[in-house]
């Protein structure tokens, strides 16, 4: 074995923490390490040069993963699990390219101390920006393990096999070295350098097969430790004092009757005042006897006047995608139609709200929150306490749900600062009703839509204009000779127009974008007297929309009818994070009430290889059961800055009752690298569940939520 | 005002002496330290905050301590029968009827108490018995099927 094959590892840099390579070894437990880059890496390093020493990072990769000398394998990533079941499809896919069991690989995500920077874990991308790049390190792993085994067995590697994190000689099994052996006492390391062959589909013995979850007896033993879980000896809770709205003004402030608690500790730091307590709901109590007052500014704003506030204010346009020429595809025209679609505020609402536990012991903190990004939040609570970076440390529990909304860290500098106030371990746990009131919700947008068909009943021209939602998933994919898109604003950062914080939202934009484009398909199919199956196969040259949106109607029974048919089926074709997905769904609708029942949901979606499919199904099954509650119910109603809706009671989100009967299919694209499986299905339910509504009763709502409320309207103008 | 209270949490005496308004989901939270019995709404709203108390299922999040004196708790920790995942718990994981793991507690433990008392549900009675169980990540179609499944199997 030729030493200058290893790089000489300097430890320091994995951890951005200064620990002397020793250390490190200490930490990790010596072995063999690969290295590798996931994503576009020295781009992201790019840009967070100037805000942070770039040397303190590692600079050629952001994961690894190590073989122990007890033959355990061992991944550090930065991301995170947050019930999108990531930590068993990477360790699948660990498992099957090194040739160890599945049983013996551990995932060790998001400490900041241990796993090299991560931007954060978003949906749908850790399957598919890890995929090709961990199978390619542990495929490495499994040359660097025959090399060494060579040496040891004193055998040529290409009489070498493996199996079960052992290697045999070919012909003598009973000649073997373990992966275990093979570590022992080294400390060496390899960069994946993608040159070593993957195994293909017919080698997988674990990818493409369903596993149970990794951490599945944790979570129904209820040991499963979330931020809002974790006990340090003499901690205190924190109650914060929050405003009645976001631009509300504090004119007054008593804290003296919250004072007089026993053991209470109160904290006035300016922005942040909050009651500290041993025990919660004695903090919380306490809090309750601040006397407070505020002026709140008047405003006009709220959930019905917001849409023309923000088609006023709406900047002009960048031209995302176009094709042809639209004056012309006018010109072509028997049939023109003009509609604008709306769509509001949604909530995140996971059941765990945002919760930290900080401790600060003199210059260092030590953090366990919730939250998709732990990375970020280092380096937010360094700035917050104006502590070093390295004397930072974030540990990710399990988190309760994130899809998108746990990436701001509010609450993570709140608990940093508290500790460091108070002097001992705080945890910040926000209750449902700071949960509403600081959610960065989903933002509310228009959709305006012109759009054609020629006589033969093809689409002739599209014009399309999003406001606010971002370009996620708005250009169509039809063929369409003459086409514009339009994105006007993602109304994110400082020019928002928007009245609090939006942010993204499982699949962000295309919930949205998707609604409008394919109630808009069905308008045309619906003029053009074509059945809407029928309409979009003739109007699509995508192949692998074809086959998927042909898979949904072989599963559905689809038969040939134009809408309005009677029978409340409804179509929506979507692409999310380069997964291809068609829904179909059934509803029943009250002609008097214009009470929508979803009876059945049928999808279906190409996302490449499905490294774990029951994985894969597990998600779509989310993905249709909480798109339920945007199509159908969720919108957050607001006065001013001031958010009406704080808990469960008044914002409803799908139930039990609502599930309708759902069916799934995911294609068989075993050579394909993997794609998104985290969001993709659920971007199609708005457009599936409007198009169904129409379809059953002529009734045509053009805003989401399609409420009861919002069906008989429709009803009414026919 | 404190008070000694006492009461039998997953089979073993407790005694605590502390204000008897407090609610339990924090006592059993914080004093006792058992932390798989989650808050998420603290109105009633959710079930996360799901616990046993006399067969019953009931939300601690809006029960005090005073209302279970000497009777029975049993949360998520006491559910395993000798270390092992009880036949409910072990159809969770058979049928991945969970996600985040958030809400899974505070199914369990309101199954469980329906299948105590009606040990073959139909499906109609399992979705309005959880029906005010909220799951933010969808798990809801396999929850279901779990609970089925244990229906099925139950004796009694
Ligand atoms: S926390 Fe008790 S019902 Fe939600
Ligand atoms: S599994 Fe996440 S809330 Fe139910």
């Amino acid at each position: 074995m030729k030493d200058h094959n290893y790089l000489d590892i300097d430890f320091r840099d994995i951890s951005a923490n200064h620990l002397d390579r020793r250390d490190f070894i200490r930490l990790a437990g010596g072995g063999i390490f690969i290295f590798m880059i996931i994503g576009h890496f020295p781009s992201l390093l790019a840009q967070r040069e100037g805000r942070f020493n770039p040397h303190s990072l590692p600079t050629d990769f952001n994961a690894f993963l190590r073989i122990g000398e007890n033959g355990r394998v061992s991944l550090f990533t930065g991301k995170i699990e947050m019930g999108q079941g990531v930590i068993t499809s990477l360790a699948q896919m660990l498992a099957d390219e090194l040739d160890v069991t599945f049983n013996s690989v551990d995932m060790v995500m998001g400490d900041t101390n241990l796993c090299p920077w991560d931007m954060g874990t978003f949906g749908s991308m850790s399957t598919r920006f890890f995929g090709p790049p961990l199978r390619e390190a542990a495929a490495e792993g499994r040359q660097v393990l025959i090399e060494l085994a060579s040496e040891y067995l004193k055998s040529p590697a290409d009489q070498l096999m493996t199996k079960d994190g052992i290697v045999y000689k070919r012909l003598n099994k009973k000649q073997y070295v373990t992966y275990g052996q093979l570590a022992k006492g080294k400390a060496i390391g390899r960069h994946a350098t993608g040159k070593v062959p993957l195994k293909t589909p017919d080698q997988f013995k674990i990818m493409g097969k369903s596993f149970l979850r990794h951490d599945s007896f944790v979570k129904v033993t209820g040991e499963a430790k979330y931020a809002g879980d974790i006990r340090l000896p003499g901690m205190l809770y924190a109650a914060i004092l929050r405003p009645p709205a976001h631009d509300a003004k504090r004119t007054s402030l008593d804290l003296s009757d919250a004072k007089k608690f026993d053991g209470v500790q109160v904290i006035d730091d300016g922005d942040l005042v909050a009651v500290l307590h041993p025990l919660p709901d004695v903090a919380e109590k306490a809090l309750s006897k601040v006397k407070v007052t505020y002026d709140i500014p008047d405003s006009n704003l709220n959930d019905k006047t917001i849409f023309d506030y923000l088609l006023k204010v709406a900047p002009e346009g960048e031209t995302v995608a176009v094709t042809g020429n639209q004056q012309r595809g006018e010109k072509d025209s028997v049939k023109i139609i003009e509609k604008t679609y709306l769509d509001g505020y949604k909530a995140h609402a996971p059941i765990e709200p945002h919760t930290a536990t900080a401790h600060v012991e003199g210059d260092k903190i030590t953090v366990w929150p919730s939250s998709q990004t732990p990375f970020p939040a280092k380096e937010q609570v360094a700035e917050a306490l104006g502590f070093k970076l390295e004397n930072v440390h974030i540990i990710s529990p399990f988190v309760g749900g994130g899809f998108g909304g746990k990436s701001r860290n509010l609450q993570v500098i709140e608990a940093a600062r508290l500790s460091k106030l108070a002097g001992k371990p705080v945890q910040v746990a926000w209750t449902r009703a700071e949960e509403f009131f600081h959610d960065s919700f989903r933002p509310a947008a228009v959709v305006k839509i012109k759009s054609g068909i020629d006589k033969t009943g093809k689409l002739s021209f599209w014009d399309y204009h999003v406001y606010f939602a971002g370009s996620r998933g708005a250009t169509e994919f039809y063929s369409i000779p003459n086409s514009i898109t339009v994105s006007h604003s993602t109304g994110r950062g400082e020019k928002s127009p928007h009245p609090f914080a939006v942010g993204a939202w499982r699949a962000p934009g295309n919930n949205t974008n998707t609604f409008a484009r394919e109630s808009q398909i069905e308008i045309m199919a619906s003029e053009a007297g074509i059945d809407p199956y029928e309409f979009r196969m003739m109007n699509l040259t995508d192949q692998k929309m074809k086959r998927v949106l042909k898979a949904a109607a072989d599963k559905f029974g689809w038969k040939p009818a134009k809408g309005p048919s009677g029978r409340g089926f409804g179509i929506a074709c979507g692409i999310d994070a380069g997964t291809s997905v068609a829904t179909i769904a059934e509803v029943e609708v009250n002609k008097q009430t214009g009470e929508i029942r979803v009876k059945r949901v049928v999808a279906a979606q190409d996302m490449g290889l499905a490294v774990n499919p029951e994985g894969a199904t597990i998600q779509m099954e989310g993905c249709i059961t909480m798109g339920l509650g945007y199509a159908l119910e969720e919108d957050i109603r607001f006065k001013g800055e001031k958010i009406l809706d704080l808990n469960f009671d008044t914002y409803d989100i799908p139930r039990f009752s609502w599930v309708p009967k759902i069916e799934t299919v995911i294609l068989d694209a075993k050579n394909d690298p993997p794609q998104g499986g985290g969001e993709p299905a659920i971007v199609t339910m708005g457009g599936a569940i409007a198009n169904a509504v129409f379809d059953a009763v002529g009734a045509r709502v053009l805003q989401m939520p399609i409420t009861a409320e919002r069906v008989r309207e429709a009803m009414k103008q026919g | 005002m404190k008070e000694l209270i006492k009461f039998n949490l997953n089979g073993k005496p407790v005694e605590i002496t502390t204000d008897s308004d407090r609610l339990l989901l924090w006592v059993i939270r914080t004093d006792l330290g058992l932390t798989g019995t989650k808050y998420g709404c603290g109105e009633s709203l959710c079930g996360a905050c799901t616990v046993i108390v006399d067969n019953e299922a009931v939300r601690s999040c809006q029960t005090t301590l005073k209302d279970v004196e000497n009777r029975s708790v049993i949360t998520i920790e006491g559910l395993a029968v000798d270390g092992q995942p009880n036949i409910l718990q072990k159809a969770f994981m058979d049928h991945d009827a969970l996600q985040c793991g958030y809400c899974t507690p505070g199914m369990l433990m309101n199954a469980w108490a329906m299948l105590k008392k009606n040990p073959h549900p139909t499906r109609e009675q399992i979705i309005e018995e959880m029906d005010d169980n909220l799951c933010r990540c969808g798990a809801h179609k396999r929850i279901i099927e779990a609970v089925e499944t244990v229906s099925k199997e139950m004796g009694g």
